[in-house]
């Protein structure tokens, strides 16, 4: 064999174990489970293989199925919303400190680190009828009764911005460093307050990482099932859950199948129109 | 919009941040045996039941044992791919990297499904081996993007020299290559450790019955009522998780004080 040859496979060995997991691992399942999508779950519990459209229009037309999608949604866009509000501001604060922006930016990713049981559980020690809200409010003498604030939809979303923030405040910092302050400093010297400079340069020029921060926090939010379990009453499950049911509950495959494809091409739908527009180089930048 | 007041918003969201956490930790050392505040006193306890429960001991094995074999072979699949994309030319790169980062542009729960069930369908039903196959693929992108990240700033002709000095390339790989590399491989390594110990979402897809790790475990144990074991748990997590890599970033940056670069 000649050297060039030999050279030209030298990579493709490296990468075959890498490529050979993500095929057999992930490629291969995904496309397992649009061929299980179309088979039935007979009532013995066995499966039937074939073509048959029933799991698929179950997913799309049931209307308790649709009502859980739309308010999955919902909940992920109020998230979304509340990550930018509460991120935007705080990752300026970071970029144009003059103290140590290392540590600060450090101290937003720690609870990052902490496992999301723990910082989602967290929560019921605040909110929960014997947590420090109430017991604080009652120390008080503000109310006699512990108010209920768990277990409902405000406190998965609560949990979820909780959960989600340090993604946001990451990827808009990155942007926001990225951008020249000598801009900011043309814009005043030209007569700008400092509020329209930021207005007019700032934030147009740090949309793309707001907008990497967005479709993380909306993609991992209208993912989750862990939160409305820990978090949620009865009433508040969204999609995740039904795949969860379907999947561990249940135990009908092909149907679980169909509403995870679902649930993938929905968002999958959100990352394209995303990469149409600003690409996945922004979001590699802040993920490294 | 004044300085003043970005800063004190800004104070205000990492109290946010911050709060729900110093609770679980504060709670932890509660004496008071609702595990409620206002709190009584401080106290062990909590931790010493930990330290006597069977359940959540074997939890604690099953994790670190599962999350150390992930680490072991997601970084060693990762640094591989990684070399390939960084040193070679290889046809089709942006397609080979999108498909080397897709377990992360995958919901999380649509991977475990998809795995769940060709897995069982070849004949590997919910197991210990269905666990790693499951953390080793969706800790393997941030392996890759870490790993690639320091690849890229090691300079190439401090390896052409070793081998026009007459070293093959596997001798330049592990005397020259590897010790560079070696803060990237640590802090991917590390990564994946941190990111299999703490997995939830796929982990309850792919457990067996009875097999728990400590997430799964916290998640069992709330379902019942939240106890103050559950914060002392917490906070052992707290500190294995958010010391560790503080450790390593402390151990890697005084490494590389030593050596000048």
């Amino acid at each position: 064999m000649s050297i060039e040859r030999r050279e030209a496979r030298q990579p493709w060995i490296l990468l075959s174990p890498a490529l050979g997991a993500v095929g057999l691992l992930l490629i291969v399942p995904l496309l397992f489970i649009v061929v299980y999508s179309f088979w039935l779950r007979s009532a013995t519990g066995g499966d039937t293989a074939g073509f048959h459209l029933d799991n698929w229009i179950k997913a799309l037309t049931d209307p308790f199925y649709r009502y859980i999608l739309l308010n999955t949604l919902k909940i992920a866009a109020i998230t979304t919303v509340l990550c930018a509000l509460l991120g935007y501001p705080a990752a300026y604060f970071i970029a144009r400190s003059k103290g140590n922006k290392m540590i600060l930016l450090l101290l937003m990713m720690l609870p990052f680190w902490i496992s999301y049981i723990i910082r989602t559980m967290s929560w019921i020690n605040i909110l929960g009828a014997s947590g420090a809200l109430n017991s604080g409010l009652m120390a008080l003498g503000v109310i006699n009764e512990p108010l209920q604030m768990l277990y409902n939809e405000a406190a998965v979303i609560l949990g979820l911005v909780h959960f989600l923030l340090p993604f946001m405040v990451l990827n808009v910092y990155v942007s926001l460093e990225g951008i020249d302050t000598n801009l900011e400093d043309a814009a005043t010297s030209l007569g700008a307050t400092r509020w329209q400079s930021f207005l007019q340069v700032t934030l147009p020029l740090s949309l793309p990482g707001l907008a990497a921060g967005g479709l993380l926090c909306f993609v991992l939010g209208a993912g989750t099932y862990i939160t409305p379990l820990v978090l949620g009453g009865p009433r508040d499950a969204m999609f995740a859950n039904l795949v969860f049911e379907a999947i561990i509950t249940q135990l009908n495959w092909p149907l679980g199948s169909a509403l995870s494809l679902l649930l993938l091409m929905v968002l999958g739908v959100l990352v394209a129109i995303y990469n149409r527009y600003l690409g996945m180089a922004q979001l590699a930048k802040g993920l490294g | 919009m004044g300085w003043g007041l970005i800063r004190l918003y800004a104070i205000a969201v990492y109290g946010f941040m911050f709060l729900p956490v110093v609770a679980v930790v504060l709670l932890s050392f509660n004496a008071n045996q609702f595990g409620s505040f206002p709190m009584t006193g401080l106290s062990l306890r909590w931790f010493e039941a930990l330290w006597n429960n069977d359940a959540v001991m074997r939890a604690f094995r099953t994790s670190l044992v599962l999350g150390l074999m992930t680490a072991v072979i997601s970084t060693m699949l990762g640094v591989l791919a990684s070399l390939a994309l960084v040193r070679y030319d290889v046809p089709g790169k942006n397609l080979i990297t999108t498909a080397l980062i897709a377990p992360i542009l995958v919901p999380e729960v649509v991977l475990a499904v998809a795995l769940l069930l060709f897995l069982n369908w070849l004949g590997i039903g919910k197991s210990f081996a269905l666990l790693l196959a499951g953390h080793v693929i969706f800790t393997l992108p941030f392996v890759i993007l870490v790993v690639q990240a320091r690849l890229v700033s090691i300079r190439r002709d401090v390896e052409e020299a070793a081998m026009s000095l007459g070293a093959s390339p596997v001798q330049t790989f592990f005397s020259i290559t590897l010790p560079l590399l070696m803060p990237a491989v640590a802090a991917g390594a590390l990564f994946a450790f941190t990111i299999s110990f703490d997995d939830i979402t796929g982990t309850l897809f792919w457990k067996p019955g009875g097999v728990e790790t400590v997430p799964t475990q916290i998640f069992s144990m709330l379902r019942n009522s939240i106890s103050p074991e559950i914060n002392a748990l917490g906070t052992v997590m707290i500190l294995l998780t958010v010391g560790l890599p503080l450790l390593g970033a402390a151990i890697a940056r005084s490494l590389s004080t030593k050596r000048g670069t």
